[in-house]
């Protein structure tokens, strides 16, 4: 066993800490190269990630660059700081700590880069900054470890693959680098170990005591909750007895709108005027920043946020946690419940409020699923290729690379360890010239070889290339400020969200009403509308998918006799739907149509998950267009698809012939808007084209021209190039997901049932409340517009 | 290809869906902005390399409108090169359906911001070219009357039953016409920007693109 240095210990000691076998088991294998702890919320497991630091620092004091912690988060990254700086502060021990993100002062990272701290606290897109720099060999050379804090958050997304790249750069600067990995509990610890060690090293996994298994249950909220939407306002009494009953509550949302109308509503019935707030990633940053002080200080009762809260910041002693709407994924919801009671070894408490009848079967289906120990998990492909292109440009802003040596040192990255040299080429070969049919850059190539290796033409591309590092593709946001010449910012909505107002529209931004004024240089400016009813609330969100495991678990509860666990209203409804109709079934495709309010309805039941819903209601009214059925429009929830149209569906089976489907994909659907915003988001992370940055925008005209044109044209012209090719892989999961339509597809065979109906059913009605319909495009949009541009000149007396 | 007739200073001028304008009395199409070798020029200045085929493909859809149309006489409303070296540096394979364009008709290159000056390429060379009543002039005199002119690359959208189509669009009223870019990599200028609505009459139109083109009250 491996002792803590002495004056540690008794630091530990002296605060009544011992050590967790598995922080004790961390430091008996300091030496592994690669080590992977999973660990539930509270388990202490970043002090255990940093204990083989903070003793090889001790006993052997030295200079340079030791540890780089990497965390998803900057306000974890600086929490964590805060925590490690007590025992090296009050024992005087030789270690330098600091932090670096985004928000560091330019002074600081110079110095950073010149003499860096023992241990640095960074963001894996600080770190592909760092390594962007022609001294990054020198800044890494004596690095020992590196420590990926929540690394299933990282995994899960492009900025965990290009981490793991940074990691095999990493390795290369500094050979005797140990690696460990500190996760949440996840459903294939295996899976994530792949990633964390250099392929093909092994990754030894250490399980901490899970701790004992949350209390947990669905909110008795008395009143049944509405068909559709997901505000659960008709909970707030029942969530405001609850938050007086506990201490510090964190009411969880899933979109950033939900949020507000809820905080809004709750505010609006909070009599006793319980200090509660609201956090979320589109509040300007200060007002963020009180909300987490005032936290940490103990002075609220209950937080009302987003998905921002979700990794391990410390924000004091939260004993109860609410999960407004359905959680959609089983593993962020166990991770959302340990947040309640920080503390080792003691039951969380959480409760969850559905927002409607969907919903209902939904939370129980999680409910099951947490008590059964089983989490879900969608699989990842291989590395996706755009992040390799920025890695390949971060590597030549740094210096000349030998290609050879650069794939090498790629495919040491577990989910690159399978891309070939062929692949390989075509991404570097897309950063030197844009790898285009026509060879139109022979002058302008970005990289090129002198002396067999590769570099920049021009040196003062490493500039945009720092720049526009980061796999984070953000929806392009305006600032809101309050009219006036030092107008308060209020925070940020979505461009698009912008585009819709008309001066006087009224929306909720931190729980404030305000009033559009007009738009100043790409500044929303509002005045302050207290009491008038907000037209409607800020940005979408981010839409989570339903899992497939939770679909899954919601069509098995489908096939219950009876349904005791489920609130009588729910049970009810349920019950209701099997006679007048059939419910949907784990390895069928269950169709209902029937006539409403005029037109023809089809309602798709495939369980695939919002997204996948979505495209299959693209490709599907495609094809119901192109057979004369005239539809008209539809909607897609996490569960279903309903369709209308002007005549009704007799024969399905043709609609889902899966070549047919996967036709429509390659064809019709790749001139669709998703797929163009797929299409976006890798050529920004690619590097084909740059982001705008705020301050730098141009709002001139012809200025900038949409990266929709790009695709078009190179669909037309090039429709080999690789980023159309990564669109492809793209579109398999993400906005189009069509991974999970195949899957579907497969599960359910030729087991397609049409259900006639004369009107609407149970299952179908919340359906028809849903808000997002998606209107057929093409014809109808050509034909409409036409309608509307005579109306138009009609009315004006133009005609 | 059916356009949108609409009259100016008595003349009766057609909007093509492609962004072209016809005057068929004349038996001559006009266009505006075509920006030829943009991608070259970002290439060039700030090493982003965009899918070079927005000549070709502006080209294409001028070939198009020219083989309908067979006009005596074609007008290039200025920023018909992105700068002049874009212009100098043509590819050979464009530069060639380029003058296989301009061959057997009269060709006029009005100067634009972006390629001021003479081109090497044959055609006449003008600052703004006179026609019967109408004057071509690259950017809009507010003074002006019986004008048309490009620039600009207006565009306008359309809200109509929850739906917002936005498309570049042709500006109109009695005294001047705008036209759209009608190259393939240009952006476009709403139509309710203090430029377009400063210059434009209380009642103009908006003449969004479309098979036919809409006509709809400016929005502002």
């Amino acid at each position: 066993m491996t002792p803590l240095p002495a004056h540690l210990a008794s630091w530990f000691a002296a605060r009544g800490w011992s050590l967790h076998p598995h922080q004790q088991a961390m430091l008996d294998r300091a030496n592994a190269p690669a080590l992977l702890l999973i660990a539930p919320t509270g388990g202490g497991k970043t002090l255990a990630g940093f204990l083989p630091t903070l003793t090889e620092l001790t006993q052997h004091p030295r200079k340079g660059l030791h540890t780089l912690y990497i965390s998803p988060l900057k306000a974890l990254a600086a929490d964590i700081g805060r925590n490690l700086r007590k025992p090296v502060d009050d024992l005087a021990l030789p270690i330098r700590i600091e932090d670096r993100t985004g928000d560091t002062s330019y002074t600081q990272r110079r110095r950073q880069r010149a003499d860096p701290p023992h241990i640095l606290l960074t963001t894996p897109e600080s770190l592909a900054l760092l390594l962007s720099y022609e001294d990054a060999a020198r800044t890494f050379a004596g690095l020992q470890r590196v420590i990926v804090d929540e690394i299933h958050a990282l995994t899960e997304s492009k900025r965990g693959d290009q981490l793991m790249l940074a990691l095999s750069r990493l390795q290369t600067l500094a050979p005797g680098l140990r690696r460990i990995g500190l996760s949440a509990t996840v459903e294939d610890p295996a899976a994530i170990a792949r990633l964390l060690a250099r392929h093909p090293d092994p990754c030894e996994i250490l399980h901490a005591d899970p701790g004992p298994d949350p209390d947990i249950a669905m909110l008795d909220t008395g009143a049944a909750p509405p068909w559709s939407g997901g505000g659960a306002r008709h909970a707030i009494p029942a969530i405001l007895a609850q938050i007086k009953r506990h201490k510090t509550t964190l009411i969880f949302h899933n979109t950033r709108a939900q949020a507000e109308l809820f905080f809004r509503d709750l505010w609006l019935q909070n009599d006793d005027s319980l200090p509660i707030a609201i956090h979320h990633g589109s509040l300007a940053r200060d007002q963020r920043a009180r909300v987490e002080a005032a936290m940490t200080a103990g002075q609220l009762r209950a937080v009302v946020c987003t998905g921002t809260l979700d990794l391990g910041i410390d924000w004091g002693d939260v004993d109860l946690v609410i999960q407004v709407g359905a959680p959609k994924n089983v593993k962020r919801l166990v991770q959302r419940i340990g947040r309640a009671n920080h503390r080792y070894n003691a039951p969380s408490k959480a409760l969850l409020v559905p927002a409607n009848r969907f919903e209902v079967v939904e939370c129980l289906a999680a409910l099951q699923a947490v008590r059964d120990h089983t989490l879900d998990g969608e699989p990842r492909g291989p590395g996706p290729r755009d992040v390799l292109c920025q890695h390949i440009l971060i590597t030549a802003a740094s210096g000349p690379f030998d290609a050879t040596d650069l794939y090498h040192e790629v495919t040491s990255a577990g989910a690159y360890a399978t891309i070939t040299r062929a692949e390989f080429d075509a991404c570097l070969e897309f950063t030197a010239t844009g790898g285009y049919a026509l060879r139109a850059y022979d002058r302008w190539q970005r990289l090129m070889q002198r002396d067999g290796k590769w570099q920049l033409r021009d040196p003062r591309t490493a500039q945009s290339i720092r720049m526009n590092i980061g796999t984070i593709i953000d929806t392009e946001t305006l600032k809101v400020r309050l009219k006036g010449r030092m107008g308060t910012p209020l925070g940020e909505v979505e461009e698009a969200f912008a585009a819709t107002l008309t001066p006087g529209d009224t929306f909720l931004i931190g729980g404030e009403i305000v009033r559009y004024e007009s738009l100043r240089e790409m500044t929303v400016e509002v005045t302050r509308a207290p009491g008038r009813a907000p037209k409607v609330a800020v940005f979408s969100g981010t839409k989570f998918a339903t899992s497939t495991l939770l679909t899954h678990r919601i069509l098995d509860l489908f096939q219950q006799p009876d349904w005791p666990d489920l609130p009588a209203h729910t049970a009810h409804w349920l019950a209701l739907q099997r006679t007048v109709s059939r419910l949907p079934e784990r390895n069928r495709l269950l169709l209902e149509a029937f006539p409403h309010d005029g037109r023809e309805h089809l309602c798709i039941y495939g369980f695939a998950g919002r997204n996948a819903q979505q495209t299959l209601g693209l490709l599907v009214t495609k094809r119901m267009e192109e057979t004369g059925l005239h539809p008209l429009g539809f909607v897609a929830t996490d569960y279903a698809t309903l369709i209308w149209g002007l005549d009704p569906v007799t024969d399905p089976a043709p609609l889902f012939d899966p070549s047919t489907l996967r036709d429509g994909l390659e064809t019709w659907l790749s001139g669709n808007a998703v797929m163009k915003r797929t299409f976006r988001n890798a050529a920004l992370v690619a590097g084909l084209i740059e982001r705008n940055f705020p301050g730098k925008r141009k709002s001139g005209r012809q200025a900038t021209f949409s990266s929709d044109i790009l695709y078009d044209t190179l669909r037309r012209h090039d429709p080999r190039h690789l980023l159309l090719d990564i669109t492809r892989q793209e579109a398999l999961s993400g906005l189009v997901d069509f991974g999970r339509i195949e899957d579907m597809l497969a599960r359910i065979g030729p087991r397609i049932d049409l259900v006639r109906l004369d009107r609407v059913t149970p299952l179908a009605a919340p359906l028809l409340l849903e808000p997002g319909r998606i209107p057929i495009h093409g014809a109808a949009r050509e034909r409409l517009l036409a309608e509307a541009a005579d109306h138009l000149l009609a009315t004006a007396g133009l005609a | 290809m059916s356009g949108t007739a609409f009259s100016l200073a008595g003349e009766t001028l057609t909007a093509l869906p492609s962004g072209a304008l016809l005057w068929p009395a004349q038996r001559l199409l006009t266009v505006s902005d075509l920006h030829l070798g943009k991608s070259d020029r970002i290439a060039r200045r700030t090493g982003t390399l965009l899918p070079p085929y927005e000549t070709r493909d502006t080209l294409a859809r001028l070939d198009a409108d020219i083989t309908a149309h067979a006009p005596d006489i074609v007008i290039c409303l200025g920023d018909s090169f992105d700068d002049l070296t874009a212009a100098e540096t043509l590819p050979p394979e464009e530069a060639l359906t380029l003058t296989r364009l301009m061959a057997g008709r009269r060709w006029i290159w009005v100067e634009g911001n972006h390629d001021p000056g003479p081109l090497a390429l044959g055609g006449t060379h003008l600052a703004e070219a006179r026609l019967g009543p109408l004057t071509f002039r690259h950017i809009a005199d507010p003074a002006a009357t019986a004008e048309v002119s490009g620039h600009y690359h207006p565009k306008a959208t359309l809200a109509a039953k929850g739906q917002r189509v936005t498309r570049p669009c042709f500006l109109l009223d009695t005294s001047r016409v705008i036209l759209p870019a009608y190259g393939t990599y240009t952006g476009g200028l709403h139509s309710h920007a203090p430029a377009l609505i400063a210059l434009m009459a209380p009642d103009a139109r908006a003449i969004l693109l479309a098979s036919p083109p809409r006509a709809i009250p400016m929005p502002r």
